[in-house]
């Protein structure tokens, strides 16, 4: 066990090719559909910067292009910005892995800070699930299973 | 889309494969001799179960240099849960709102 980092790997194979896959993850109208009406700003250009931006325009997440390879791989920067407790820890390193498989493509999404027990990776680990999952729904059926996160009381 | 599930859900029905889960949920990125420390089964044993989680891809695997490590991926349950519990949460949500607001005085229910 890696005890001075934490880390997870998620994987999803979705029934898509890989352009549009990484059409899915790149492009902000499709993005605001399955991310729960939230959306990058970028040029996706190595050593760009980026924005992750609530849909009523506050920033959420802000980070570095470090690396981009349509359509296989996509690694970046990537901090909190909006919960103090979260950006206080700095950056973490997501890679985005696209591996075609027969008739899928196997989306892997591996988020890694370099601490014991971060906050911020619990917190993606809990969101990254939800919005896969929303992914694979839209691009398989044209539909998503789950819309906005439901406030209760 | 039924396959997929279908490996999910014979991966869940073994307790020892649960316990597997729950040893990653506790520690995540275990190599194999990690997983095995303090069972009462045998490496072979825990190396077939790793296989059948895989194969469900309810654990994903990263080899760095010569060793494998194991990661819990809780994607397929949330396509699980997405599917086959959410939507019998929604009225017990609904009547735990009613219930909270009659309780706290509001009165436009």
């Amino acid at each position: 066990m890696m005890m001075n980092k934490s880390e997870f790997v998620y994987a999803i194979y979705i029934r898509t090719t890989p352009e549009q896959l990484w059409s899915a993850l790149t492009s902000t109208d499709f993005m605001k559909q399955y991310w729960f009406g939230m959306h990058f700003q970028t040029d996706w250009k190595t050593g760009s910067s980026w924005r992750l931006v609530f849909a009523d325009g506050r920033i959420a997440d802000t980070g570095e292009i470090v690396e981009v390879d349509p359509p296989r791989r996509l690694v970046l920067k990537w901090r909190n910005d909006f919960r103090p407790e979260l950006k206080s820890e700095g950056y973490a390193r997501c890679t985005i892995d696209l591996e075609p498989m027969a008739g899928a493509v196997k989306l892997t999404i591996t988020h890694v800070m370099d601490c014991a027990e971060s906050k911020f990776i619990a917190a993606v680990a809990n969101g990254w699930p939800r919005i896969l999952s929303n992914l694979k729904s839209l691009l398989e059926t044209g539909e998503i299973l789950l819309k906005m996160p439901e406030a209760v009381g | 889309m039924k396959d997929e599930n279908d490996k999910v859900f014979k991966a869940l029905a073994d307790s020892s494969r649960r316990l597997l889960l729950d040893r990653l949920y506790a520690g995540n990125g275990q190599t194999l001799t990690e997983l095995c420390e303090d069972l009462d089964m045998t490496r072979q044993a825990v190396s077939q179960h790793l296989e059948v989680l895989e194969a469900a891809n309810l654990i994903t695997t990263v080899w760095r240099g010569r060793e494998k490590f194991h990661y819990l991926n809780p994607v397929p349950l949330q396509e699980i849960y997405e599917r086959w519990i959410k939507k019998f949460e929604r009225p017990r949500l609904s009547a735990l709102h009613k219930l909270k607001k009659r309780l706290e005085g509001d009165d436009d229910e």
